[in-house]
C-alpha cells in the first residue's frame, strides 16, 4: 500500500473510531482558531473600515504597512508573543504561556492583518460605487464604511474563513508559545509536525487530512447556509 | 411658514474645480419653495456638478446658503445595498434620524406610493432598473425632504419606466416638495419644471419660467431635435 492510501485509510479509521486523543486535539484546534478569528474580526474589521476612510496624514504607509504584515511569519508572531508572556517579558505576570490563551493572542495577531487589509479594500471598493449616495443620505465616513460591510457580508465571511485558514493551518506560532503539550496546546498542527518528527509519515499525513476535512465542513456550512443560498439565488448582485 | 417665495438654498459665486477644469463659474442661483426646477444643458455642460454644488456634494468655492431645509437626492444610478427593498428605505429612514419606531410603517407607506409594497422583502439589486429608480424615489420620499435633488433620473430607463418616474415626479411636485432635476430631456422639462435653468460651459445661460424658456429657445429644441434624429439615423 502507498504511504497516500495508507495515510488516507488512517485517516478515515481515525474520524470513524472518533479516536478521543484525535476528538481533543481537533476541538482544541478549532477553539483557539475561532476565537482568534473572533478577536481579530472585532479588531480588523473596525480597523479596515476606519483606514478606508480616514484621511489622516500617513494613511498611505499605513496601509503599505498592513499589507506587508500579510506575509508576517507566523514563527516571528509566535517569538514576539513568546518573550511578551515569557516570565521575564512586560506581560509576564499574568502567567499565560503555555496555554491555550497565549496561543489564541499568537493567532489573534497574526489573523488581524489579513482581516484588516483584505476587508478595508473591500470597503473601498464599494465605497467607490455607493459612498457619495450614502453620504448624501447623511451617513458620516465610518457608517458610510460600516454600512459597506454589511453590504459586502458574504465576501467578510470569506475573508474569515481565508483568516480562519490561515490560522488552523499554521504551526510556528502555537508551537512556540503552546508548547505542544500533550492534553494542554497540542492542536493538529502541532500534532503534525510531532509525528513526522518521529518519522510516523503515514499518521501525520492523516492527520493533515483531517485538518483539511474540518476546514472544508466549515467551509461547505457556510456555502449551504439559507444567507449564502439567498445569495446564491439573487446572482449575487 | 410656507412662503411660496422664500428661498430655501441657493449659491452666490459659486465655482468648482477638478483640478485645472472649472466645471462651474462663479453661478449665483437660488431655489424657492415649492419650485421644480429642471437644469438643462448638453452633456458636460456643467448641470450635474450644479445640482451636487446645490446639494453640498463637492467643495465649492462661494457661498452656499442653507435656509434649514433638509435634503435628499436621487442620482442617476442609484445605489442599493444587498438588503431587501424595505431595509434598504428603512436604513435611510435610520440615517436620516427617524425615530426607530416609526421606521417601519413610514417605508412600507413608501414603498406602496412607488407601487412596490408586494416587492418589499425582495433583495434590491434584484429589481429592474426601473423598480430601483422607483425604490430610490421612495426611499428619498420616506425622509420627507424639503428639497429633493434628481439627476438625470430616466436616463437609463425604457420609456415605460421613465413615464412612472414621471408620474411620481409630478405627484411630489403637486404635493408642495421641491424639486431640482438636471436632465438633458427637454421635453421631460417641459412636462414637468415650472423654472428652466441652461447651464452652459460651467455658466448660467439662462433662468426663466419654463413657458417662457420654451417659447424663447424653441430653437434651442428643435436644434436638439435635429441632433437626436440625426444621431438615430446613423444608428446601424
Amino acid at each position: 500500500m502507498s504511504a497516500f492510501a495508507e495515510s488516507l485509510s488512517t485517516a478515515v479509521a481515525l474520524v470513524r473510531d472518533a479516536d478521543p486523543q484525535l476528538t481533543r486535539i481537533v476541538v482544541l484546534s478549532l477553539v483557539v482558531s475561532g476565537t482568534a478569528c473572533l478577536i481579530g474580526a472585532v479588531f480588523g474589521l473596525a480597523g479596515g473600515a476606519w483606514l478606508a476612510v480616514t484621511r489622516m496624514p500617513g494613511r498611505r504607509v499605513l496601509i503599505a504597512a498592513l499589507n506587508t504584515l500579510l506575509g508576517l511569519p507566523s514563527v516571528v508572531v509566535g517569538l514576539v508573543v513568546y518573550l511578551l508572556l515569557s516570565r521575564s517579558g512586560p506581560l509576564g505576570s499574568w502567567g499565560i504561556l503555555f496555554t491555550p490563551k497565549a496561543m489564541i493572542i499568537a493567532q489573534s495577531i497574526l489573523v488581524l492583518p489579513v482581516i484588516a487589509a483584505l476587508s478595508r479594500q473591500l470597503v473601498a471598493d464599494s465605497l467607490r460605487e455607493g459612498g457619495d449616495q450614502l453620504g448624501s443620505m447623511g451617513a458620516g465616513p465610518l457608517t458610510r464604511a460600516l454600512l459597506m460591510l454589511v453590504h459586502e457580508r458574504w465576501s467578510v465571511v470569506t475573508v474569515l474563513l481565508t483568516a480562519f485558514g490561515r490560522a488552523v493551518s499554521e504551526v510556528g506560532a502555537v508551537m512556540i508559545v503552546g508548547g505542544n503539550i500533550d492534553g494542554l496546546t497540542r492542536v493538529i498542527t502541532t500534532t503534525i509536525a510531532l509525528e513526522t518528527s518521529k518519522g510516523d509519515l503515514p499518521l501525520a499525513l492523516a492527520l493533515g487530512l483531517v485538518l483539511l476535512a474540518v476546514v472544508g465542513v466549515i467551509n461547505a456550512a457556510v456555502a449551504l447556509s439559507p444567507g449564502a443560498r439567498r445569495q446564491v439565488a439573487s446572482g449575487a448582485r | 411658514m410656507n412662503d411660496a417665495a422664500a428661498p430655501l438654498l441657493g449659491l452666490a459665486g459659486a465655482s468648482v474645480r477638478y483640478g485645472s477644469v472649472v466645471a462651474l463659474k462663479g453661478v449665483d442661483v437660488e431655489i424657492r419653495r415649492g419650485e421644480f426646477v429642471a437644469l438643462v444643458g448638453s452633456n458636460g455642460a456643467g448641470k450635474t456638478t450644479l445640482l451636487h454644488a446645490l446639494h453640498g456634494l463637492l467643495p465649492t468655492e462661494g457661498d452656499r446658503r442653507v435656509a434649514g431645509a433638509t435634503q435628499a437626492m436621487v442620482f442617476q444610478r442609484p445605489f442599493m445595498l444587498r438588503l431587501s427593498a424595505l431595509n434598504n428605505v428603512r436604513i435611510a429612514l435610520w440615517l436620516a434620524g427617524v425615530p426607530r419606531g416609526e421606521r417601519a410603517a413610514r417605508a412600507r407607506a413608501a414603498l406602496r406610493l412607488a407601487g412596490l409594497a408586494d416587492r418589499a422583502e425582495r433583495p434590491a439589486r434584484t429589481l429592474s432598473g426601473g423598480q430601483q429608480q422607483r425604490l430610490a424615489l421612495a426611499r428619498a420620499w420616506a425622509v420627507r425632504p424639503d428639497v429633493l435633488f434628481l439627476d438625470e433620473p430616466t436616463s437609463n430607463l425604457d420609456p415605460a419606466a421613465k413615464t412612472e418616474i414621471e408620474a411620481m415626479l409630478a405627484a411630489f411636485a403637486a404635493d408642495g416638495m421641491t424639486l431640482v432635476m438636471s436632465t438633458h430631456n427637454l421635453g421631460q422639462a417641459k412636462r414637468l419644471a415650472t423654472r428652466v435653468i441652461l447651464v452652459d460651459a460651467g455658466e448660467i445661460r439662462a433662468d426663466l419660467p419654463s413657458a417662457r424658456f420654451f417659447a424663447e429657445h424653441a430653437d434651442l429644441a428643435l436644434r436638439r431635435r435635429a441632433a437626436a434624429l440625426a444621431e438615430s439615423e446613423e444608428l446601424p
